[in-house]
């Protein structure tokens, strides 16, 4: 009889071959917006009652444009990792699943974009 | 052999769930939710870029009634989802895994939530309104 164990087809085989990287990305981004949603919440409410002028200076100014672009940056990043997770324990047949994880993550890239074009624009359009 | 009428391990409509088993799935739920809540937040910035037309649109969107309940709920799923986030990377560090603290972690992630959300929107009202 044969001691080997299937150890060695496994190996490297995991489902996505992503996993610990993707595990890390999940808790570093998740440590980032601790800081940055209580800034954008606190700077909302500061900020966007007070009408358009101010909203956009406050947006504009560029300790707030880096914040922002880093905030959506870590928001679509952490979002699209998280769908992706439940997408992968509730949604039934591979084919379903890979399209939909696809769909999230061209849909969380899409969005991302224009919020940080939306920044840049209003950052360096005065 | 009938095989058919064996008894069934409880469903979840039949089980109580513990509270950690409650405070699990409602992390995903706020967080699902949040996707929501970053779609407004993209909107909001493309609002601002857009003009003042299109941002005092967004603003009475978010001003009327319904907005500020949607609001309230999307701060609401915020303060839950990065109060029990904290909790949930204490367990990843290996943390807070007895029945009972995880138990009081929950009660405390709950509270702190709700504790967070009053204090933010009694702050934004004392601004001049969201």
């Amino acid at each position: 009889m044969s001691y080997r164990t299937p150890i060695k087809q496994a190996r490297g085989l995991g489902s996505s071959h992503f996993g610990v990287a993707q595990w890390w990305a999940q808790r570093t981004t998740a440590l980032a917006l601790i800081p940055l949603l209580i800034w954008f919440v606190v700077g909302l409410a500061v900020h966007s009652s007070a009408g358009y002028g101010a909203a956009r200076a406050w947006i504009a100014s560029p300790v707030a444009a880096v914040l922002m672009v880093l905030t959506l940056g870590a928001v679509f990043y952490h979002g699209a990792l998280g769908v992706q997770v439940v997408i992968e324990d509730y949604v039934d047949g591979e084919g379903l699943k890979l399209a939909l994880i696809t769909l999230v993550r061209f849909a969380a890239i899409v969005l991302a974009l224009a919020g940080i074009f939306a920044v840049l624009s209003i950052a360096f359009g005065g | 052999m009938q095989t058919d009428n064996r008894p069934l391990s409880p469903h979840l409509q039949i089980y109580r769930l513990p509270l950690t088993a409650i405070t699990s799935i409602t992390h995903r739920l706020s967080g699902l939710l949040l996707g929501l809540g970053a779609l407004g937040m993209v909107y909001w910035l493309i609002a601002l870029a857009a003009g003042p037309a299109a941002f005092e649109g967004a603003r009475a969107a978010a001003g009327s009634f319904i907005g500020q309940i949607v609001l309230i709920l999307f701060s609401l799923a915020l303060f839950y989802h990065l109060c029990n986030g904290i909790r949930h990377l204490f367990w990843d560090a290996g943390y807070g895994f007895e029945l009972d603290t995880a138990h009081r972690s929950g009660q405390a992630v709950i509270a702190a939530a709700v504790v967070l959300t009053i204090i933010v929107w009694i702050f934004a009202y004392s601004m001049g309104g969201a």
